[in-house]
């Protein structure tokens, strides 16, 4: 277990200056994540083009794990639609969960979330910011760690 | 930056002696010693806690109350003497005054469905204050939907003491029960508790105690104090989980309808009615948590052999020591600085979130919580999600708050 995988200095970059931070007013979808564990709180707001993502803002206040992804999250997404942005949570959430999980060059920034897998009670963190994007996909609304969707089953409380 | 030895500074405390009685302590963690500060959440247990329970599990284990072979009269006899152990800690007048909870919760559970249903409707109301742990909140509000009643809410200052001028004002004739934690879990501010009794008292309002956090620190007489419902946990008094104890005052307890049925709560069942048992039985239905019962007693005699004055002193030393350790690092806040406290220090660190915060002392071997400590309104009153928490019990040492200190930087030195 060793931090410097942990707070990689681009994860530390994008924690100190979060890209595409803030929010779209109008938006096509929003939605809100919580993590009550921690205290994290996350909006997405999307701008779309049928169902590409066209422009899509965050804010919130969470930790550096959480911030930094949705913020390498936002790089990531934009020009996407929603079957390639499954696609790529699908990869980056086996980066964040499987112990031996090879080398994915497709994930250009996110690899650096890799160091999170040795952290179990932060994989919340850092997925946090997909489940909110997948909610705002899907039809708007909140979404909760804890209880009811699918993260529930991820890494130790 | 070397720790003064602290038989040196606390005379007659000899805090490695006590080590050594905490197994657990002399682990490590991610191959560092292991520094916990975290006994605000859940103390340790000391050997002796141990033993007696796995002595009662070995010998004695039969169900209570029920057989008249040798094992069930053992388990009744080791049962019923930790509720006698468990009054003289607390100066109970009788054992029928001590029930056997799982924990708080379920103690202010009880007092919320039992007392609270029964009597409370629209126009009355429940005061408690700003401070307390979400067990102290969510009851009542169940109680309050149920019956209509007001939660109302006494509010603190940004030290995290309670406004006194306001909670009179807020003591009303509507009032029907106050409702106060000893001592915070978040912020560590220990409230006036005999104050706040006497003023309901003038008004002929009950008071419950919330005193999970107190009982570890504080010698608490529950006749001098006069608190009506007093509720503490087994775990945070170096006992087991799944244990813990509501007092209440004999002549409330008897008015009180029982709030779980089942086995050992009666005296005669037919399927036209059923006779209730006596205190303390009637609020003891199923079969209970025997071994924690003998563990909770047994770590009252550990915690009682030190001496509950020696740890506070001790504890106190501790917290000054880390209050000043923590006030030099630049962009720490402490939040709570109650001038009457446990020793529990919460505090924010600039620019690093107190998760980040958590995960980093972690790996220094130094256990801290971090997150709302079940306290979401005492967090959002400082405008915070969340705070890191060092809680010091009586096994923590001088070295340990410098241990932090240095976590603390090594943190910021991470985050550059």
């Amino acid at each position: 277990m060793e931090l410097k995988d942990l707070y990689r200095d681009v994860i530390l970059d994008h924690n100190r200056q979060p890209r595409n931070f803030g929010r779209l007013d109008p938006a096509d979808a929003t939605a809100d994540g919580h993590n009550p564990l921690c205290g994290d709180r996350l909006t997405v707001s999307l701008r779309l083009a049928g169902d590409t993502i066209e422009d899509i803002r965050f804010e919130g206040k969470g930790c550096a794990i959480s911030t930094a992804s949705a913020s390498m999250m936002s790089d990531a997404v934009k020009g996407r639609d929603r079957a390639a942005v499954h696609a790529l949570f699908s990869r980056v959430h086996a980066l964040l969960t499987q112990p031996d999980a090879p080398p994915d060059e497709s994930l250009g920034k996110l690899a650096a979330l890799s160091g999170v897998r040795e952290f179990p009670s932060r994989v919340k963190c850092a997925s946090l910011c997909w489940h909110t994007l997948n909610a705002a996909l899907d039809q708007g609304g909140t979404i909760s760690t804890e209880g009811g969707n699918e993260s529930s089953s991820e890494g130790a409380a | 930056m070397s720790a003064i030895p602290l038989r040196a500074a606390s005379s007659g405390y000899d805090v490695e002696r006590i080590r050594r009685d905490f197994p657990i302590l002399s682990r490590t963690v991610h191959g560092k010693p292991l520094t916990y500060l975290d006994s605000a959440a859940s103390a340790q247990r000391p050997l002796a806690v141990i033993r007696a329970v796995d002595d009662y599990e070995t010998r004695s284990h039969a169900n209570v109350h029920r057989g008249v072979h040798a094992l069930s009269q053992e388990a009744t006899a080791a049962f019923e003497g930790a509720r006698e152990r468990v009054r003289r800690f607390i100066n109970a007048r009788s054992t029928r005054e001590v029930i056997f909870t799982r924990g708080t919760t379920e103690s202010i559970n009880l007092v919320a469905q039992s007392w609270g249903r029964a009597r409370l409707g629209p126009g009355d109301e429940i005061l408690i204050t700003a401070l307390e742990h979400h067990a102290n909140i969510v009851p009542w509000q169940m109680v309050r939907d149920a019956t209509g009643c007001s939660l109302i809410v006494a509010p603190i200052d940004t030290s995290g003491e309670l406004i006194m001028e306001e909670f009179h004002r807020l003591l009303s004739p509507r009032t029907r029960l106050v409702a106060v934690a000893h001592v915070s879990n978040a912020l560590g501010t220990i409230l006036p508790i005999a104050a706040i009794i006497t003023a309901a008292h003038a008004r002929r309002i009950p008071v419950l105690v919330d005193g999970a956090q107190a009982v570890p620190h504080i010698k608490v007489d529950v006749q001098a104090l006069g608190a009506d419902f007093y509720a503490f946990s087994g775990h945070k008094l170096y006992g087991p989980t799944g244990i813990g104890i509501l007092y209440g005052r004999e002549e409330l307890l008897r008015e009180m309808p029982p709030w779980q049925g089942g086995g050992d709560m009666i005296l005669n069942v037919t399927f036209e009615r059923t006779t209730y048992n006596e205190l303390p039985y009637k609020f003891e239905a199923g079969t209970p948590n025997m071994s924690g019962a003998v563990g909770l007693g047994a770590a009252i005699d550990y915690v009682e052999s030190i001496g509950l004055e020696a740890i506070a002193a001790h504890e106190h030393l501790l917290l000054e020591a880390a209050t000043a350790k923590l006030s030099e690092i630049p962009g720490l806040t402490l939040i709570g600085t109650a001038r009457h406290k446990a020793a529990v220090l919460s505090f924010v660190l600039a620019g690093i979130h107190p998760h980040d915060l958590g995960t980093i002392l972690d790996a220094e071997g130094v256990a801290v919580r971090t997150g709302h400590h079940c306290a979401q309104p005492v967090m959002d009153f400082f405008g915070i999600p969340a705070t890191a928490r060092a809680s010091f019990a009586c096994y923590n040492t001088l070295a340990e708050v410098d241990q932090l200190a240095v976590a603390l930087r090594r943190a910021q030195e991470v985050f550059g």
